[in-house]
């Protein structure tokens, strides 16, 4: 079997790898490889026909594709190597992924490997929402393939199941396509769009005014023969249920990271995160193999992936200078409603680049302090005006260099 | 003039697709009829997929007898078809004492029936085979014949066998009516189509006692008995080693947990007895049954994701064992009632037919040739496509990959739109491939999928969505 050898080797060609591999070849390395199983290179961004990306990275606004264009010719600008319709399909040694493409299989042995495979929707199935398996259901990424990049039609009057930043991403696309919007439901008691920056806002409250968000409610079952007909509406305060005629439903913004190739090379998994565990230098719990992106805890805006790509790519060109890896060793913890944070391990006390630790909570709460816990010791408090549901919040990290390694795991709660 | 075919059989299952395979080895003229756009759309697609070796029918009936039988012929198709299987073996376990005290008359029955190699083993024994299990076991009964088994390739194997050795495929052909005409003929018709034939099998599933009743006999009514199931990601697949098996009760075989072989977990299934005969949906009773027993057998398979969930109608009848009768004087011949165990003894059944079709004045007379078929690998325990450096230096569509949860290869999609029983609908792409079967169920490919289907059969995208809505799946 052909095996290649590269210094770096990237899974994952979306926003997180690509702006990884382009400054890790401004850094030096001399090669730097980044496979994807798409035909085409730019990740998630290259489906999102419509503006918002680029504004934290490039300051400037594009539309998904233009940014993911840009990213792909700027790599590759930059000498990186970019194979795509590559898929990786497991681990053949320490450092060495095997892969399957047109080409014939393969196996590439690298000094560092950064994980960027991004995330994917939670679709009807792993919601398991009775009713039978009909037509016309849709995750925001399938409507969007089928919208944008092959105009197939999706129906009508859709229910978009999520009222976040990414349901209104099939809110728009959905718009653009004609199809009205019969409601947008949300569990929460409230919707969870927030607007990155101002101007798109204003046209997106003018089209939100358009739709009915239907906040403390489930989609408990679909109805229909073969075809969406309707879906059955739960209203999780009185408990009543009540029925909307539909043909189409889109599941959006419930988020897994796609860890299938870290969970085959047996590394850790955070259990709040979904994603590899990863200490501040986003080194996973196996040597020389790094994660970033949307793969360390769902989705976030394209830029910041964008950003963590960059921040790794800096950590990997130190390690391949230094060689030095120290292993997990500290694991951060989280008390509910906390459900997540990352970084969540710590490995050693050196300088972090990551000044901050990410963090998520499942309700909504007011005026709170978070405090950082080593058994009873207090690290660090933090107050916060307002926590909200799939809002990721930052907690600064300035404590992280000041800890004893050997002692009580960290231990992060809320009080009021 | 019309032509006039010896045997029409209806329902194009497990059951009618095996029947069709066996009578395609004579010297006959046969007609397969199917309502659906494809075969195996059925109850056939929609079980458990355990491939059963009898050992706790009940003994005497036909059904024990033809499953023993099946079995030991689906020994040899199995790897002459290339049909996915997984010799796992299963593990029945007693959870109480009550339980425990079954296991020797099970044993008994195992031997009664002919299956031997089953034995009792000590709830030590249990947690050797199966460290995962929940806490509590007494003990358990090993069935190494039990095995795990492609419900979607095993009747497509059959037809399409069948079609290689001349037997004619009628899809979309709803039997309606049914005249037995003087002249010694059977007229079989749809709302727009219909044929001539001297005899009819019917094996039309959860509609055999109204195909039945065309004939003029009230031998049986069906009443659909829905199991639902949930599929486990395939991260999963490593909590288990064998088909774990509840102690059965008089109704059912109960609620099991057992690998499948694309490499993920079923949880499944549930019984209930239901009116409508098109109700495949899930409910939320039927899920949260099943989480409960799921988490008291096996409690980390509850903290993976779940891939899918589904429900199967078992054609079940007021009697115990199959409805398999012959109306020589008709030339006709039930085949009804074949309610849990179908897929493994449809083999045995078709034998048996093709002996009743003898007494009932079928002269059989083999062919020169019968001609074999081996069908596309889609399972998981052998070398897929994607995996074969050989196969993807002839041809460079099978490296490249278009449904990723599943690692389905263009080349096989092409390959199952082309094949002698053509895949014309997603739906059929999805038995014949198991693309947007995976974890991701459509997020990454749905839309490419569309699109090949489409440019492979000179339709537009549109009308292979609207013939989606049309069948739905
Ligand atoms: C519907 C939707 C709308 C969005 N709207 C916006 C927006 O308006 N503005 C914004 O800033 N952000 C938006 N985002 C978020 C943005 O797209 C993501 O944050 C960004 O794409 C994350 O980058 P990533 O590189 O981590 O992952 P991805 O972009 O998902 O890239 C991961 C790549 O890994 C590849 N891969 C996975 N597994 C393998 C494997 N085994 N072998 C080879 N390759 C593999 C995949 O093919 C994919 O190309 C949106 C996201 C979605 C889904
Ligand atoms: C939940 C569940 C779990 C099961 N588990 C297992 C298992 O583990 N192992 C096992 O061996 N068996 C199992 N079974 C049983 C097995 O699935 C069935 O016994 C078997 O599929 C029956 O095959 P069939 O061909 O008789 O019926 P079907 O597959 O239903 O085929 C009948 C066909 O007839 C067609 N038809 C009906 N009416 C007409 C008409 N008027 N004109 C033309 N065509 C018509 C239908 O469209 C259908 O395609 C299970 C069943 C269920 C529901």
């Amino acid at each position: 079997m052909d095996i290649k050898h590269t210094d770096v080797l990237i899974v994952g060609a979306g926003p997180t790898g690509l702006s990884a591999a382009l400054t890790l070849k401004k850094l030096g390395v001399a090669k730097v490889t980044v496979v994807d199983r798409e035909l085409e290179a730019g990740g998630m961004p290259r489906l999102c026909h419509h503006i918002g990306f680029g504004i934290r990275d490039w300051h400037r606004i594009y539309s998904g594709p233009q940014y993911a264009r840009q990213y792909v010719k700027k790599a590759i600008a930059n000498g990186v190597d970019i194979h795509t319709s590559t898929t990786i399909t497991g681990w053949t040694g320490e450092n060495t992924l095997s892969f399957t493409s047109p080409n014939g299989l393969g196996e590439i042995e690298a000094k560092a490997i950064l994980l960027a495979t991004g995330c994917r929707e939670r679709p009807r199935a792993a919601r398991m929402i009775p009713g039978k398996r009909v037509q016309g259901v849709f995750t925001t990424g399938s409507l969007q393939r089928f919208v944008d990049e092959h105009h197939l039609p999706v129906g009508t009057r859709a229910v978009i199941v999520g009222a976040e930043i990414v349901s209104l991403s099939a809110f728009l696309t959905l718009k653009q396509a004609g199809i009205k919007i019969a409601a947008m439901t949300t569990e929460l008691p409230r919707h969870q769009i927030y607007f990155p920056f101002s101007p798109i806002k204003w046209i997106l409250v003018d089209l939100l005014e358009r739709a009915t968000v239907q906040t403390l409610t489930r989609v408990s079952r679909i109805l229909g023969q073969k075809r969406v007909e309707a879906v059955e509406l739960t209203h999780l305060d009185t408990g009543k249920t009540e029925i909307t005629a539909c043909d189409a439903v889109i599941f959006t913004g419930d988020w897994i990271p796609e860890h299938e190739v870290a969970r085959a090379g047996g590394l850790a998994i955070n259990k709040g995160t979904r994603g590899p565990q990863v200490d501040a230098q986003y080194r996973t719990s196996k040597r020389g193999v790094f994660a970033a992106g949307n793969l360390l805890r769902g989705v976030e805006t394209a830029d910041i992936s964008a950003l963590e790509g960059r921040q790794a790519a800096h950590c990997i060109h130190k390690f391949l200078q230094t060689q030095t890896w120290y292993g997990h060793k500290l694991p951060i913890e989280v008390e509910q409603p906390i459900t997540w944070v990352y970084p969540n391990t710590i490995s050693d006390a050196e300088g972090q680049p990551i000044k901050y630790l990410s963090f998520r909570v499942s309700e909504f709460r007011k005026n709170v302090s978070v405090k950082v816990y080593q058994s009873n010791k207090l690290l660090h408090t933090q107050t916060f005006r307002q926590l909200s549901p799939l809002q990721t919040v930052r907690l600064n990290g300035d404590w992280l260099t000041a800890l004893n390694l050997e002692a009580e795991p960290i231990k992060l709660v809320i009080t009021s | 003039m019309q032509n006039i075919y010896d045997v029409a059989i209806i329902g194009a299952g497990a059951v009618g697709s095996a029947i069709a395979r066996e009578l395609s080895r004579y010297q006959l003229t046969s007609v397969l009829i199917e309502a659906k756009p494809d075969v195996g759309m059925g109850t056939t697609k929609a079980n458990t997929a355990i491939w059963h070796t009898g050992y706790d029918a009940k003994p005497g009936t036909l059904e024990a007898k033809l499953l023993h039988r099946s079995y030991e012929l689906m020994k040899d198709y199995i790897p002459e078809a290339g049909i996915p299987m997984e010799p796992l073996g299963g593990l029945l376990v007693a959870w109480t004492e009550e339980q425990q005290q079954t296991l020797p008359s099970l044993l008994e029955r195992a031997h009664t029936n002919g299956v031997t190699d089953v034995r009792i083993i000590s709830a030590d024994e249990v947690y050797q085979l199966e460290p995962n299990l929940n806490a509590g076991a007494w003990g358990g009964l090993f069935v190494p014949g039990e095995s795990i088994i492609c419900p979607f390739t095993i009747p497509l194997a059959f037809a399409t066998q069948a079609v290689l050795n001349d037997v004619t495929l009628k899809l979309d052909f709803p039997v309606q009516k049914i005249t037995l005409e003087a002249d010694g003929t059977t007229l079989v018709q749809s709302s727009h189509d219909s044929l001539r034939c001297r005899y009819v099998i019917n094996a039309a599933g959860l509609y055999s006692d109204e195909i039945d009743r065309q004939f003029g006999h009230s031998n049986f009514t069906v009443t659909p008995r829905r199991g639902e199931l949930i599929v486990y990601d395939k991260f999963s697949r490593s909590l288990i080693n064998h088909v774990i098996l509840p102690v059965p009760t008089p109704t059912t075989k109960g609620v099991l947990i057992s690998p499948t072989v694309y490499g993920n977990i079923l949880l499944g299934p549930t019984a209930e007895d239901l009116e409508d005969k098109t109700n495949t949906a899930t409910s939320e009773a039927g899920m949260r049954v099943l989480l409960e027993k799921g988490h008291a057998i096996l409690p980390d398979l509850i903290s993976e994701e779940v891939t899918a969930t589904y429900a199967g109608l078992r054609a079940a009848t007021e009697h115990k064992d199959y409805q398999i009768r012959a109306h020589s004087d008709q030339r006709y011949i039930c085949v009804g009632g074949i309610r849990s165990t179908g897929v493994s003894a449809a083999m045995g059944i078709a034998e048996y037919v093709s002996g009743l079709l003898t007494d009932a004045g079928l002269t059989l007379t083999p062919k020169a040739e019968f001609k074999t078929v081996k069908m596309p690998y889609i399972g998981n325990a052998g070398i897929r496509p994607h995996q074969n450096a050989e196969l993807i230096a002839e041809n460079p569509d099978y490296g490249q990959i278009v449904c990723h949860c599943e690692r389905v290869s263009k080349g096989e999609i092409l390959a199952a739109i082309h094949s002698p029983i053509p895949a014309r609908t997603i739906d059929g792409l999805r038995r014949r491939t198991r693309v947007l079967q995976g974890r991701c169920q459509g997020f990454n490919c749905q839309a490419a999928i569309v699109d090949i289907l489409a440019n492979e059969t000179g339709q537009s995208p549109r009308q292979i969505l609207a013939l989606e809505d049309k069948n739905g799946h």
